[in-house]
């Protein structure tokens, strides 16, 4: 919890790691893609606050007690959802896998959420697997991480029919909340790896799953808000959004920030740190003490209050996943955290302002 | 020791590669820092070295960066041999493999891609139509124009500026209506004229990728910086 300026801020960190990236785990013959993938996230890390930045060798791998401290007694998170990404074919023990996470969350009873995976490509041994991890970690959410190479193909998207199959089969397991995470590699290459095409005919065709689209598929921002627009069940993750913009590229950030409120609405975004990229605490801080900028650039945009950062920063969540929410945190005019809204892509139903 | 006829073609050869774009931000891929270096020899042999904010960036993309300025070097009088390297990326070796072998996209990636890039390229120039309609209009509204006016204008009619320039080129490449009395707000899809009906979704909607190229330009440049300390041949902020 945080608060300021009398405040009660309930956190929920809806996208965050456990991992392990360092030498130990590579696979061999895949070195340079595990040495790429850590250096390249260890990169993003530095568009944080210098004081938050970590040696490339504590980045690679943190302990229980690093994350522990980073994420709940200094980063005021109050519940904190794992979003594993395997990798297998680069780390030998996975990069950040259901099972480790939920090996470490045990040591802390109600800390944490323990989302897990599937990826389509693994067939009936996939399902089986998501079978046994849902029995095993209660797990009502997944990360889908499109963009994973798997034994010669690069990647995958929602609408291919294995997929549909993983979402059914998900979806009758009680899986809930589905988070797509898009990367640069698809199968096949000439096509946008980062189109969330897919996502809209999955959500449409899967109208009782939420589907998360993480880091709000950057860097398609402009796909994605004309699609979560008219796709009542289309949530905004924001990791990468607060992480990546709001120190080092504030006006962007803004801007960002404005478009996604318009086309979105604050009810539909959820935070996420996206620790170990970046520690929580100054992202929660900074994005409490956030306004949007005046100036004609952002005077059109819609304002976000105090209440609309509650629901950003964990009541959204909470709905989601069932967080329960003791009272003081509660939004003090009801609200609509986490509603299923439509929002402005509706041009016949919402004035749309061209300035 | 360099000579004033090398010295030539080394500038002929950046200003070659100022006319490449990221397909995805539609910058010139000098300004955004990716160009590490080029050089041309006395033998007319140019090497030119390109490197990316990631080591996973996109590969079709990356794979059109090196592709184009291939051409683009390729084509100068007095380069007779030309090498492109991509520097310090997943795919650098079917990238550059491909492109030195003028193998096309598909065959470099043999079994993982089933086409060319052309549609891809077509899809990211529609985006950049829309950014640079909201950069041309923008000013025109702030300046108080009438968002149905705007739907009356044509190119010919819109003060100059490089934004205005761009767009029009842009429409060009797409073979979209570009010329002095076609009108400034069109459909890049169809290159029809947006009607007043659709018009304030579609200026809304031109905002919002224009915001979306350049964030994403601004988290490329933040990246690069983060992976090399030196700055790229022409670099320079927007």
């Amino acid at each position: 919890m945080y608060e300021k300026n009398g405040e009660k801020y309930f956190v929920v960190d809806g996208h965050m790691h456990y991992w392990n990236a360092a030498p130990d785990n590579w696979v061999p013959g895949a070195e340079q893609y595990a040495k790429g993938w850590i250096e390249c996230f260890h990169a993003y890390q530095g568009l944080g606050p210098p004081a938050t930045h970590w040696t490339l060798e504590h980045f690679q791998k943190y302990s229980e007690d690093d994350l522990m401290k980073d994420v709940f007694e200094d980063g005021h998170v109050d519940v904190a959802v794992f979003q594993p990404t395997y990798l297998k074919e680069w780390y030998k023990e996975g990069f950040n896998t259901t099972e480790r996470n939920a090996e470490m969350g045990e040591h802390h009873p109600g800390k944490f959420v323990y989302n897990t995976r599937f990826d389509p490509r693994d067939g009936d041994e996939g399902l089986e697997h998501l079978r046994r991890n849902v029995d095993r970690y209660g797990s009502t959410g997944v990360k889908l991480y499109t963009a994973e190479w798997n034994a010669g193909s690069r990647g995958y998207k929602l609408t291919d029919p294995a997929a549909y199959r993983f979402l059914e089969a998900a979806q009758a397991l009680g899986i809930k909340n589905i988070h797509v995470h898009k990367g640069p590699t698809i199968w096949p290459l000439d096509k946008d790896a980062f189109d969330v095409a897919d996502v809209d005919h999955a959500a449409t065709d899967f109208p009782e799953l939420n589907f998360i689209v993480e880091h709000v598929g950057l860097p398609r921002i402009e796909d994605f808000c004309f699609m979560a627009t008219q796709e009542p069940n289309v949530y905004a993750g924001l990791a990468v959004v607060i992480g990546g913009l709001m120190h080092a590229r504030p006006r962007f950030f803004a801007k960002v920030m404005g478009e996604l409120l318009f086309w979105v609405g604050e009810d539909k975004m959820l935070f996420g740190s996206d620790y170990a990229i970046w520690e929580p605490k100054w992202q929660v801080e900074g994005f409490v003490d956030w306004e949007m900028p005046g100036g004609e650039e952002f005077t059109d945009y819609p304002r976000l209050t105090a209440e609309g950062k509650k629901k950003i920063l964990g009541l959204n969540a909470a709905k989601l996943y069932g967080i329960e929410v003791p009272a003081e945190y509660q939004l003090k005019d009801g609200g609509t955290p986490g509603a299923q809204e439509v929002l402005a892509g509706q041009p016949e139903e919402h004035a749309v302002s061209g300035a | 020791m360099t000579s004033p006829a090398t010295a030539g073609s080394l500038i002929r050869v950046l200003a070659a590669l100022r006319g490449v774009r990221d397909p995805e931000l539609d910058e010139p891929i000098t300004s955004l820092g990716f160009v590490t270096s080029a050089t041309v020899s006395s033998e007319g042999a140019a090497q030119v070295r390109l490197r990316l904010p990631t080591y996973f960036c996109a590969p079709n993309f990356a794979f059109l960066m090196v592709a184009d300025a291939y051409d683009a070097v390729a084509a100068l009088p007095g380069v007779r041999r030309t090498e492109v390297v991509l520097e310090d990326h997943f795919a650098s070796d079917a990238i550059n493999g491909g492109v030195a072998a003028r193998a096309g996209f598909a065959r470099s990636f043999d079994g993982e891609a089933v086409g060319e890039l052309h549609e891809l390229r077509a899809d990211f120039l529609r985006k950049a139509i829309m950014a640079g309609t909201d950069q041309v209009c923008r000013p025109l509204l702030d300046a108080g124009a009438d968002p149905a006016a705007l739907l009356e204008l044509t190119l010919g009619e819109v003060p100059p500026s490089a934004a205005l320039e761009r767009l029009r080129q842009r429409r060009a490449e797409l073979g979209l209506p570009s010329a002095d009395d076609a009108p400034l707000v069109i459909d890049p899809a169809t290159g029809a004229r947006v009607s007043a009906e659709a018009a304030p979704l579609h200026l809304r909607r031109a905002r919002t990728t224009r915001i979306s190229l350049e964030s994403n330009g601004s988290i490329c440049r933040g990246m690069l910086r983060r992976r090399y300390d030196v700055p790229g041949l022409g670099e320079e902020e927007p």
